[in-house]
């Protein structure tokens, strides 16, 4: 194996880690704020995706179909947490069932609305060619989903550590009594974390769903990697999920090429480990 | 109700089942008999969940090494189709027990929302291997068995399958019980209410939660050789992590810490998914719904509709209290 293997490897897998990074940073953002681990985070993605699909066929735009399919989603997990979260307490065996319950019902609805066939999303041809560089053919639209996770975790990065919003926002991952004793609104917080986590989510649908098609069961085929990201980075911490996305997409990515037999064992055996030597992950903040 | 009318209730409602299943066509006794074997699962969750206060969301990794066990060594090794058949029984409790006690010493000192993240990541392993390993599971397409066992009795009927499954469950249920009902159970309770109290006590909560992780192991694994011959075939979808949400709903559905509640609510959940979904289309709604509104509504399960109702009657305020805690501390 030449090294021009290695590059094109490396670059898949932080490529697919972009795409992980758009899906685990919302679930680490809702488990950081909320503790709640949020099983429908699948099925938000898999909704994205095919509300991007119906706008796309009707307004044939797929630049329109981000933000859409992004709003939409958004609103729907917002909608799920005022009504449904947020009056059921802290017990976390109950808000991983009902969370559950959502996500089988998103799951019914989305083949009634779509039907049960494979689909694309097909981005502008503009985005789909191809770079040589250095000898490497390098496909644009993974060099675009890099680039776009880069612009949304920077986006982030700003909103957590540079406004007021983003200050409380950590303060009630780091304490949340005390934030709600110093005044912290904890559970206006807690909606538009919950909403900021499924527009994530749906915007990776969007971005993922020309790359790996949009079918049913892609959310709860996502759901589990999606942990491993937020596992291994750490729970409510950006960075961490950052981190833990480009580890999760190598080593899926090499687990896939050089030991096919165990690659999702390789997988899943670190994120058990790494939970059971430290809960709060790699990067987790305490 | 007491105890000895309830006992009475449990086991008239377990005899109707096992006079009338037979008589239920072809396609009824076989939906009864998994039934059956996700009662097992169930059980075998109850005793973490429901008793010691642990929410497993990996239950089903026993299911499947179980029922990957029992293919592998009929197919390769031809082993398991006579009276061998016993053995491998056996054999599915112990590699059960002992994938628990692997995974238990990762697990077990993690608690609440942990819990289910470490237990989610381990089912996702054996899920994982199961999924990509081809040249031992099969990979994708799963294994298909050549057949049910045969030692005088032919299992490859689906009644006297049923009668083997029944019996199997019987035994589950009864063993659970005095296991529950014995100082080591009461105990498991006590560490579900409040552990710091027990490890004041002087108990080893470690230990004894670790040692009701192991049994629960063995139960599934039970469930997984069963699961195994009713389907004829395994798959890496019978242990998916919607495989163990689903042994949590059930157990939660039925009534967690009563045991017979995760068996009404394998029935529940058989009944949607695998004869709903022949009726309808649209019944993952209706599986969904019962989630949902369960959750919302009924979060001591089935098994509370009698205390609830008669708290009801005897008005708010009554001193009775529901004894099922959903909610370990």
């Amino acid at each position: 194996m030449d090294t021009r293997f290695w590059l094109i490897q490396i670059f898949n897998g932080i490529s697919y880690g972009a795409l992980l990074f758009l899906v685990g940073s919302g679930l680490s953002l809702i488990f950081g704020v909320m503790r709640i681990i949020n099983l429908s985070h699948g099925a938000f993605f898999l909704l994205g995706g095919y509300v991007a699909l119906s706008v796309i066929w009707t307004s044939g735009s797929w630049v329109l179909a981000i933000p859409v399919a992004a709003l939409a989603v958004a609103v729907l997990g917002l909608v799920m947490e005022r009504i449904f979260l947020r009056p059921l307490g802290s017990d976390p065996l109950r808000q991983v069932l009902l969370t559950v319950g959502f996500a089988f019902v998103f799951q019914q609805a989305a083949l009634d609305i779509w039907g049960g066939d494979n689909l694309d999303i097909i981005p502008p041809s503009s985005l789909t060619q191809s770079f040589v560089i250095g000898g490497l053919y390098l496909p644009g639209y993974r060099v675009f989903m890099i680039g776009i996770a880069a612009v949304i975790g920077i986006t982030l990065w700003l909103l957590m550590e540079k406004t007021r919003m983003g200050a409380a926002i950590r303060a009630t991952v780091d304490d949340a009594p005390m934030a709600r004793g110093v005044g912290i609104d904890t559970s206006r917080i807690s909606m538009f974390i919950f909403a900021l986590g499924a527009l994530l989510a749906a915007l990776g649908g969007v971005i993922g769903g020309a790359f790996l098609g949009i079918y049913p069961g892609l959310d709860f085929q996502m759901l589990p990697i999606a942990f491993a990201v937020v596992i291994i980075g750490g729970m409510g911490s950006l960075g961490g999920a950052a981190i833990g996305a480009i580890l999760v997409g190598l080593a899926d990515n090499f687990g896939k090429a050089l030991f096919p037999e165990i690659s999702y064992f390789t997988l899943y055996a670190p994120m058990a480990l790494i939970l059971a030597a430290r809960p709060t992950g790699l990067f987790g903040r305490e | 109700m007491t105890t000895n009318t309830k006992a009475v209730a449990v086991i008239g409602v377990v005899l109707v089942i096992g006079l009338i299943a037979p008589h239920t066509g072809s396609f009824g006794v076989l939906l009864i008999t998994r039934a059956l074997v996700l009662a097992i699962l169930a059980m075998s969750l109850d005793i973490l969940l429901g008793f010691t206060g642990l929410p497993s969301l990996g239950q089903a990794a026993y299911l499947g090494i179980g029922a990957y066990l029992t293919a592998i060594l009929a197919t390769k090794y031809n082993f398991g189709l006579g009276s061998s058949f016993w053995l491998v029984i056996i054999s599915g409790c112990a590699i059960g027990a002992a994938t628990a006690a692997v995974f238990g010493l990762l697990a077990i000192r993690a608690t609440g929302v942990y819990f289910l993240m470490i237990t989610l990541a381990l089912g996702q392993c054996v899920w994982g291997l199961a999924y990509r390993w081809n040249s031992v599971t099969g990979g994708d397409n799963g294994i298909n068995l050549p057949g049910r066992p045969e030692f005088g009795i032919r299992l490859a009927d689906d009644v006297t399958y049923f009668y083997v499954v029944f019996c199997f469950f019987v035994a589950s249920l009864a063993m659970l019980h005095v296991l529950v009902r014995s100082p080591f159970g009461r105990s498991l309770e006590g560490i579900r209410e409040r552990e710091i109290r027990m490890r004041i006590l002087g108990y080893n909560t470690w230990l004894h939660k670790y040692i009701a992780f192991i049994i629960a192991g063995a139960f599934g694994g039970l469930a997984g050789v069963l699961w195994a011959h009713a389907n004829g075939h395994v798959s890496p979808e019978d242990l998916v992590l919607t495989t163990s949400v689903d042994a949590l709903l059930m157990v939660v559905l039925g009534g967690s810490g009563t045991l017979v509640g995760g068996a009404i609510g394998a029935a529940v959940v058989v009944f949607l998914r695998e004869y709903l979904s022949t009726l309808v289309p649209w019944w993952q709604y209706a599986l969904g719904g019962v989630y949902i509104l369960i959750i919302l509504y009924l979060p001591g399960g089935v098994m509370s509709i009698p205390v609830r109702i008669r708290q009801w009657r005897t008005g708010p305020g009554s001193p009775m209290r529901k004894n099922v805690a959903l909610a370990p501390h």
